[in-house]
């Protein structure tokens, strides 16, 4: 039986992705997680780019890899003191979590194996760009500016919170 | 394709809650929800497939959100290590009843 090289990829990007989500939650390095971070949400976009989402692919690079990846590594620097490793990754309450966990993981596999997805249209690629920003631009019109305010308040709240106070 | 992906995002979400749930450094739980939203995410893009376009508005606003809340929670816990000098969640119990 051959197996067709876009399935043989897509495993592999699979595995690339639990394995450094794997390395993300269970390293005892945080620098290691925090690296191991970039392999995730790369191998996610590559993901994005097989269900033929490239706006979305394009935008979880830009985002994810070069801001929000870039900013926890920051914070990262600015609070662990990298020569102590140890003191950073105490884990507690293993056994209950792995239990939950796993029933939580039974539970989301039978209910994804169990069910008929109606496959009805597999179709072919095309360009979701314009789409995706004529729905914006019309039906989500509120929503999205909503989410530049969020956007705005957020950026306003963190900068508050993380400046250091000065006392008169 | 749609049920090896959405099994990837369970997977992927699974070991973002077993995270949350384990760990105690505020950092990794913290890193660990950006791992369920990517989860979600991926979820939500491998029905956009099958069902319209629709889903990946979604996935924007979901990702709007999880840009605020990193610059808001890494702020938050920046303040915090500056007060305790330490991320460990056991020792911020200034709110515990």
């Amino acid at each position: 039986m051959e197996i067709p090289i876009h399935v043989l990829v897509f495993y592999l990007v699979a595995l690339v992705v639990v394995g450094s989500a794997c390395i993300v939650a269970f390293s005892r390095n945080i620098v290691h997680s925090a690296f191991s971070l970039l392999g995730t949400f790369g191998g996610v976009a590559a993901l994005y780019v097989f269900l033929g989402a490239d706006f979305v692919a394009a935008v979880q690079v830009l985002i994810y890899v070069g801001g929000i990846l870039v900013l926890i590594l920051f914070a990262v620097m600015l609070t662990h003191r990298i020569s102590d490793i140890d003191i950073t990754n105490r884990t507690v309450g293993r056994i209950p979590g792995l239990v939950a966990g796993a029933v939580f993981l039974g539970i989301l596999v039978y209910a994804i194996a169990g069910t008929d997805w109606a496959k009805a249209r597999e179709v072919a690629f095309e360009p979701t760009t314009a789409a995706i920003g004529n729905l914006f631009l019309g039906e989500y019109l509120l929503p999205f500016q909503i989410a530049a305010v969020v956007l705005l308040v957020a950026l306003i709240g963190a900068i508050t919170l993380s400046r250091k106070e000065i006392k008169e | 394709m749609l049920t090896e992906a959405l099994t990837t995002s369970a997977l992927l979400f699974v070991i973002g809650t077993f995270g949350v749930l384990v760990r105690r450094n505020a950092i990794i739980m913290f890193l660990c929800i950006e791992l369920q939203l990517n989860a979600v995410n991926l979820a939500l893009v491998a029905f956009s497939r099958y069902v319209g376009v629709e889903g990946q508005v979604f996935v924007f606003f979901v990702m709007t959100v999880a840009a605020a809340e990193a610059a808001v929670g890494l702020a938050i816990i920046i303040s915090i290590f500056r007060h305790y000098r330490t991320v460990n969640v056991d020792n911020f119990n200034l709110l515990k009843w």
